[in-house]
C-alpha cells in the first residue's frame, strides 16, 4: 500500500468529475432512456392572469402518437399544493398551488394542460392541437401598487396581495438600541432607495425529469439540487409512501438554486406517469425554462442610516418590499429574511430594524437564487456605506474600516444576533488594496476628472461577509423552517482497501467527487484514486439535505470526516488485535496504524481484508469498516472578503468597461484551491451579470420580454475582465476543517462593487444612483439628467 | 425545442434549386447556414412545409473578381469572407462588419446571402451592402435578375426578392483603397447591434474626397447617412471636421424604441458612433 506524505488536502487537484461532464458523455437526465419510455410537453399560459373557460383537447387527442392529453381538471383531486417549506409568520397567507393549473392562471408561463405521446416531436405538435379560452383578470405587477388600497387582487381568496410581513428590531430583540432613536439623534441621516431587478438563475443545463411507476418504488431522475427533500415532499405532497419513492439526482449541470425546487413539471410527470403505467421524460426548453422556472431577486430596498459626523455609524432601518410571484414556492418566503441577518454586514451598528413585505404579483415564482437574500443585503450595505462616506466627505474605505469589527474583536455577537467566529477584514482589505493599486488608481481618477477625459475612471469597494453553511438545526427552527439543517454521509472501506464515501449533499458543478476525495484520502491514508464519492440517489445515499447556500464543506464534508473517524476506530481494534497489542498503543498516520515507539506497523488498507475474511476479530467485533455519520453545525460559517474593481464610463455613451477586478476572499481553510477559484470566477461574473447585464423584464400585460438568451443578457469571458483573485485565511473555529464555504462570495460582493464604481466614476456629473442593470442608456441618462 | 416536421432537399446547382423551390410550393423557404432559420423552426414561430438546402451548391460559394466588381457567393460563410483576401483589398467595410457578426461558432455556418436575405434590421452586413452600393443578383423561374442595395430592402425582414426567388450572389463595386470601420455598440460581445456605423472614406492628400455612410438599426431597414456624406466630402480628415459631419448622422432616420435603446439614445449613439467610425477608418 502507498501512503500519500503530500496532503491532498490543499492541492489543486483537476476535479475527476470533469472530463465527463465537460463532454456531455454522462447521465444528465435528458440521456437517460427506458424501455417504453414517452414523452410529455407542457402548454403553457400565454397571459399573467386569466380565468380558463375552456379547454378543447380533442383535437390533440386525435393527433399522430398521442397517448394522453391532460388538464388541471384531470388532475385536481391528486396534485395537491406545491410545498412551501418556511411559513416566515404564523398568519403567513398562502395560496393553493396547483402544479397543473385547474381554473385560474397566474403567471405567463404557469402549465395549463399536457401532452404524452410516443416521441418528443409528436408531442410538441399536438400541443398546438390544444384550444384553451382564457378570461383575461386585471394583471398585478407592481409591488407598491399592488399593495395599495383597493387594488387588484392575484388571489382574491386571500383577500390581499401581502403575503407576511416580518420584522426584526433590535430594541425588542435586546440586541441593540432603539433605531428611531438613533435616526432621530444622527448627526448625518442618508436615505436610499434601491432596486435589486429580477433575475433569472439560467443554469446550463435545462430541468428536466423522467419518472419511471413500473417498479416496486416509483424511481424519479431530476435534474434537481435537492433528490433527498424533493422525495420527502413528494411524499408528503402527493400522499405516497415515502419508501415507495426513489430520487435521482444524476449529473446535473448547474443550479445556482434554480434547482432548490419541488416542481410542477416533478410532480405532473410523476402523476401522468403512474396514470400511464409507463415511463415519462420530460425536458423544458431554454424559453420554457427562462419563463417559468423560479427567478430570483426582485426586492424594493429602502434603507436609512444615521451617523455621527467622525464617521461612526448609529443606526440602521430597512424596509423590503420582496417580491414573491405568483405562489409561495418551497422557500420563497423565507429568502429575503435570510437577508435580514446580513444588513449590518462586518460593520458595528448599535441600532437596527429590519421590516419586509412580501407581495404576491401575476409573474414567475421567485425563490433562492445564488447568495438567496445576502446579496441584496450586501448590494444595500455597501452602496449605502459609498453614500454616506460622500456625505461625511469621508474616504469611503476608511468609513468602512472605521465601523467594521476589529480581528481582535471576534467573535462577535452582532447587532442582528448572529455571532461571528472568526474574521480578518483589515488583512483581506490591505491585500486587495495593494493587488489593485488603490493610490495609483485614485490619483488616475482625479487626473481624468481635472482633465475632463470623455471617459472616467470609477472604483469600487465592497466587503461583504455572508452566513453560510446552512445551517444549525436549532437556528432554522427558530426561523420557522420546516426542516434542519444537518448532513448525513457513509464511508465504506471495501475489502481490497478501496473506499465509498456516500454523501448527502448533492453536487451540480460544485467538484464534491475531487474534495471529498481528497478529504478522505488525507483522513484514511489512502490513494486518491481508491475513493469513490456516491451522491444523488436516495437508494444508495438514503439520507441527506442536499446542496445549496454554500453547506456542503461546511457541514457535508463535516458529516464524511466524522464518519470516516469511525472508521479508522473500528479498523483499530482489529489492527491491535492482529498486531497483539492493545488499541491504544497503536498510532494512526498516513494509512497505518504503528505500535508506539516501534516500526511494527499495519496498513489499513491491509486491515480490511482481514475485516471481510472474518476469519479472527476480536469477540463483539462485527465484520464491517461501514460507518455513518450525521453533523448538525453549532454555527455559521462566515466567510467575508473585500472586492476592488475599477470601471471607465464612456460618458459620450454611457458603456462601461471593467478595467480591473481584484477579490480577496477568506473562504478559512482551503481543501482545492483549483475549485475555490472556479467558484470565485464564477461568482463574480453573475454577480457582475447583475450589476450590468441581466434583468427579467415584463411588458403591461405581464408577457416576459426576456425570455430568451438573445434578450437576457448572460455575459460570456469576453465581456468581463481578466480577475485578480487572492486570499487571506482565517480559519473558521466552528468546524474541524476550519472551512467556510465560498459557494456565493462571488456573487455576493461583486455586484455592489461595480455599481459603486460606475457611480464613482460619474458622481462629480451630478449622479449618485443607477438602476441595475446599468446599461449604457441608463449611464448615458444619469450622466445627461445629472448634468442638467 | 423541436421543429415540426419538414421536407428536404439539397441540390447541387441554382437552377435545381429554384426549380425544387417552386416545385415545393410558397410554404417552402431555403436554408442558408441556419443560423436565423433554425432558431425561428426551433421555437415554432414557422413552420415550412419544406427546406432547399443551399449548402451543396458550390457555385453560391467563394469571392471573384468581374472587372470593377468583387462577386460574392450567397453562401460564402462569414468566416470565409472575414478571411478573404480579395474582400481584405477591395471592400474592407464587409471584412470589419464580419468580423463583429456574432461569435465563431456562428460565423463558420452562417451566411453572408443568408444574413442580407434575412433582412434582420439589426443584421450587421445590411449597411455596409449599402454603403458601398452592391448589387444583389437573384434568380426565379423567370432567370436572374439584379437588384441595387437601394431598392433590396423593403421593411423588417422584407427584400425585394419574391418568396420563389433566391439570392446567388453580391456584386460590389471595388473601393479599393478606401479606408474602412464598422463600428457596432452592443451590450454584450456576441449580441446584435443596438446601433452600427459602416463608414467608407476615400482621403486624397489629406481631406476627404469621397465618403460612404451606412446605418445598422437605425430603421426598419439599413439607412445610408447621406447628410453626413455630403457634409465630409471635401473637408479635412481631421476630428473637428468629422465630429461636425456627424453630427447629421439622425437626419432622416426612425429607430425604434426598446429596453436596450430609446429613439433620444439611438440617435445619439447615431451620432456619436458615426464620428468614431469615420475617425478609426481614417487613422486606420
Ligand atoms: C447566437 C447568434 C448571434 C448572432 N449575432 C449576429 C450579429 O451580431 N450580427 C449579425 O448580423 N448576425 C448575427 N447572427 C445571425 C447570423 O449572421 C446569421 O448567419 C444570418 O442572420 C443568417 O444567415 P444564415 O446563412 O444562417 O441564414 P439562414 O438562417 O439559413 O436563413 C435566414 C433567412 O434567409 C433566407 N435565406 C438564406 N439564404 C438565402 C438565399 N441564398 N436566398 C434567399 N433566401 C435565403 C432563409 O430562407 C431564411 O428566411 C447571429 C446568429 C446567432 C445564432
Amino acid at each position: 500500500m502507498t501512503s500519500t506524505v503530500e496532503p491532498e488536502v490543499g492541492r489543486a487537484r483537476l476535479r475527476k468529475e470533469d472530463a465527463r461532464l465537460i463532454t456531455g458523455r454522462t447521465r444528465w437526465t435528458d440521456n437517460i432512456t427506458l424501455p417504453g419510455l414517452l414523452h410529455m410537453a407542457i402548454l403553457r399560459s400565454p397571459v399573467a392572469h386569466a380565468r380558463i373557460t375552456n379547454i378543447d383537447t380533442s383535437e390533440a387527442r386525435e393527433s399522430s402518437g398521442v397517448l394522453a392529453v391532460v388538464t388541471g381538471a384531470d388532475l385536481a383531486d391528486e396534485q395537491g399544493s406545491l410545498p412551501c417549506a418556511w411559513p416566515i409568520t404564523e398568519d403567513m397567507k398562502a395560496p393553493d398551488a396547483p402544479s397543473l393549473a385547474v381554473d385560474t392562471v397566474n403567471f405567463a408561463g404557469e402549465a395549463v394542460a399536457v401532452v404524452v405521446a410516443r416521441s418528443s416531436y409528436e408531442a410538441h405538435d399536438a400541443l398546438d392541437a390544444i384550444d384553451v379560452d382564457y378570461e383575461d383578470l386585471p394583471v398585478v405587477l407592481d409591488m407598491q401598487e399592488a399593495i395599495a388600497d383597493g387594488a387588484d387582487l392575484v388571489h382574491p381568496g386571500l383577500g390581499t396581495n401581502s403575503s407576511a410581513t416580518w420584522i426584526f428590531d433590535s430594541g425588542e430583540a435586546g440586541s441593540g438600541g432603539n433605531v428611531d432613536e438613533a435616526l432621530g439623534q444622527g448627526e448625518v441621516v442618508v436615505e436610499r432607495t434601491f432596486r435589486q431587478q429580477r433575475l433569472i438563475p439560467a443554469f446550463m443545463e435545462p430541468r428536466s425529469v423522467v419518472v419511471d411507476p413500473t417498479g416496486e418504488q416509483i424511481t424519479m431522475w431530476s435534474a434537481t439540487q435537492i433528490p433527498h427533500i424533493l422525495r420527502l415532499m413528494l411524499a408528503m405532497t402527493l400522499g405516497l409512501p415515502e419508501h415507495k419513492v426513489r430520487v435521482i439526482a444524476p449529473d446535473v449541470g448547474g443550479g445556482f438554486g434554480g434547482k432548490l425546487q419541488v416542481t410542477p413539471e416533478e410532480v405532473i410527470s410523476l402523476l401522468v406517469a403512474r396514470k400511464l403505467g409507463r415511463p415519462v421524460k420530460y425536458t423544458e426548453s431554454r424559453s420554457e425554462s427562462l419563463q417559468s422556472a423560479h427567478h430570483g431577486r426582485d426586492q424594493i430596498q429602502k434603507l436609512t442610516m444615521s451617523a455621527r459626523r467622525d464617521g461612526t455609524i448609529t443606526g440602521l432601518k430597512v424596509d423590503l418590499l420582496a417580491d414573491m410571484g405568483a405562489y409561495l414556492r418551497l422557500v420563497t418566503p423565507g429568502v429575503p429574511i435570510l437577508g435580514a441577518f446580513m444588513f449590518n454586514a462586518i460593520y458595528k451598528i448599535p441600532a437596527y430594524r429590519f421590516t419586509c413585505t412580501n407581495v404576491f404579483t401575476n409573474k414567475t415564482p421567485t425563490d433562492a437564487y445564488r447568495g438567496a437574500g445576502r446579496p441584496e443585503a450586501t448590494f444595500a450595505i455597501e452602496r449605502m456605506m459609498d453614500e454616506v462616506a460622500v456625505e461625511l466627505g469621508m474616504e469611503p474605505l476608511e468609513l468602512r474600516e472605521k465601523n467594521w469589527i476589529k480581528h481582535e474583536e471576534f467573535p462577535f455577537t452582532t447587532v442582528s444576533t448572529l455571532t461571528y467566529d472568526s474574521g480578518n477584514y483589515e488583512a483581506a482589505t490591505e491585500k486587495a488594496k495593494e493587488l489593485f493599486g488603490y493610490d495609483a488608481l485614485r490619483a488616475e481618477q482625479a487626473e481624468r476628472r481635472a482633465q475632463g477625459d470623455p471617459v472616467q475612471l470609477g472604483i469600487g469597494i465592497s466587503t461583504f461577509t455572508e452566513m453560510c453553511g446552512l445551517a444549525p438545526s436549532r437556528v432554522l427552527g427558530s426561523l420557522s423552517y420546516g426542516a434542519g439543517g444537518w448532513e448525513h454521509a457513509a464511508v465504506r472501506m471495501l475489502p481490497t482497501g478501496k473506499v465509498e464515501v456516500v454523501t448527502g449533499s448533492s453536487p451540480h458543478g460544485q467538484g464534491h467527487e475531487t474534495a471529498w476525495s481528497q478529504i478522505v484520502a488525507d483522513q484514511l491514508g489512502v490513494p486518491f484514486d481508491d475513493v469513490e464519492v456516491l451522491h444523488g440517489d436516495t437508494q444508495s445515499s438514503h439520507k441527506g439535505l442536499d446542496t445549496y447556500g454554500s453547506r456542503s464543506l461546511t457541514v457535508g464534508a463535516m458529516a464524511v470526516l466524522k464518519a470516516g473517524a469511525k472508521v479508522i476506530e473500528k479498523a483499530r481494534t482489529v489492527a491491535a488485535h492482529m498486531m497483539e497489542c492493545s488499541p491504544d498503543d497503536l498510532e494512526f498516520a498516513h494509512g497505518k496504524f504503528t505500535v508506539k515507539g516501534t516500526d511494527s506497523s499495519t496498513g489499513i488498507q491491509d486491515v480490511a481484508l482481514a475485516v471481510f475474511a472474518a476469519h479472527d476479530l476480536p469477540d463483539g467485533v462485527e465484520p464491517s469498516l461501514d460507518s455513518e455519520a450525521t453533523f448538525d453545525p453549532e454555527n455559521f460559517s462566515f466567510p467575508h472578503g473585500t472586492h476592488l474593481c475599477a470601471a471607465e464610463v464612456d460618458t459620450e455613451t454611457g458603456a462601461v468597461r471593467l478595467r480591473s477586478y481584484v477579490s480577496v476572499d477568506d473562504v478559512g481553510a482551503v481543501v482545492n484551491p483549483l475549485i475555490v477559484e472556479g467558484q470565485v470566477h464564477g461568482g463574480l461574473a453573475q454577480g457582475i451579470a447583475q450589476a450590468l447585464f441581466e434583468e427579467a423584464v415584463h411588458d403591461e400585460s405581464g408577457t416576459l420580454t426576456t425570455g430568451t438568451l438573445v434578450d437576457y443578457l448572460v455575459p460570456s469571458a469576453a465581456d468581463l475582465p481578466s480577475f485578480t483573485t487572492d486570499r487571506t485565511e482565517t480559519r473558521s473555529t466552528t468546524n474541524e476543517l476550519g472551512v467556510k464555504g465560498v459557494g456565493e462570495a462571488g456573487t455576493i460582493a461583486s455586484t455592489p462593487a461595480v455599481v459603486n464604481a460606475i457611480v464613482d466614476a460619474v458622481r462629480h456629473l451630478g449622479v449618485n444612483d443607477i438602476e441595475m442593470p446599468c446599461t449604457p442608456m441608463r449611464v448615458w441618462q444619469a450622466i445627461h439628467g445629472g448634468a442638467r | 425545442m423541436i421543429p415540426a416536421s419538414f421536407e428536404y432537399t439539397a441540390p447541387s446547382t441554382v437552377d435545381e434549386a429554384v426549380r425544387a423551390l417552386a416545385d415545393a410550393g410558397e410554404d417552402a423557404k431555403v436554408l442558408g447556414g441556419g443560423q436565423s432559420l433554425l432558431p425561428v423552426l426551433r421555437m415554432r414561430l414557422a413552420a415550412p412545409t419544406a427546406l432547399i438546402d443551399l449548402g451543396k451548391i458550390d457555385e453560391m460559394r467563394g469571392v471573384r473578381e468581374d472587372g470593377d466588381s468583387l462577386v460574392i457567393g450567397a453562401m460564402t460563410t462569414h468566416y470565409d469572407v472575414q478571411r478573404d483576401s480579395l474582400v481584405a483589398e477591395h471592400a474592407a467595410l464587409l471584412a470589419r462588419a464580419t468580423d463583429t457578426v456574432a461569435d465563431p461558432q456562428v460565423r463558420h455556418r452562417g451566411t453572408f446571402g443568408g444574413s442580407i436575405a434575412h433582412a434582420d434590421s439589426a443584421g450587421d452586413l445590411l449597411a455596409p451592402v449599402l454603403a458601398l452600393d452592391a448589387e444583389m443578383v437573384v434568380a426565379g423561374a423567370n432567370g436572374r435578375r439584379t437588384v441595387p442595395a437601394s431598392e433590396f430592402f423593403v421593411d423588417y425582414f422584407t427584400t425585394a426578392m419574391d418568396p420563389s426567388e433566391i439570392l446567388v450572389e453580391v456584386r460590389v463595386p471595388k473601393h479599393s483603397g478606401w479606408h474602412a470601420h464598422y463600428e457596432k455598440f452592443n451590450r454584450v460581445a456576441q449580441a446584435w447591434s443596438i446601433v452600427a456605423v459602416g463608414a467608407a472614406v476615400r482621403v486624397e492628400n489629406t481631406s476627404i474626397a469621397e465618403a460612404k455612410v451606412g446605418l445598422t438599426n437605425m430603421a426598419a431597414t439599413p439607412v445610408r447617412a447621406r447628410a453626413v456624406e455630403e457634409a465630409l466630402v471635401g473637408q479635412p480628415a481631421t476630428p473637428d471636421s468629422i465630429r461636425a459631419a456627424a453630427a447629421h448622422a439622425a437626419e432622416g432616420t426612425s429607430p425604434t424604441s426598446d429596453g436596450n435603446a430609446d429613439v433620444e439614445y439611438r440617435q445619439h449613439l447615431a451620432r456619436t458612433l458615426t464620428g468614431r467610425a469615420i475617425n478609426t477608418a481614417v487613422s486606420a
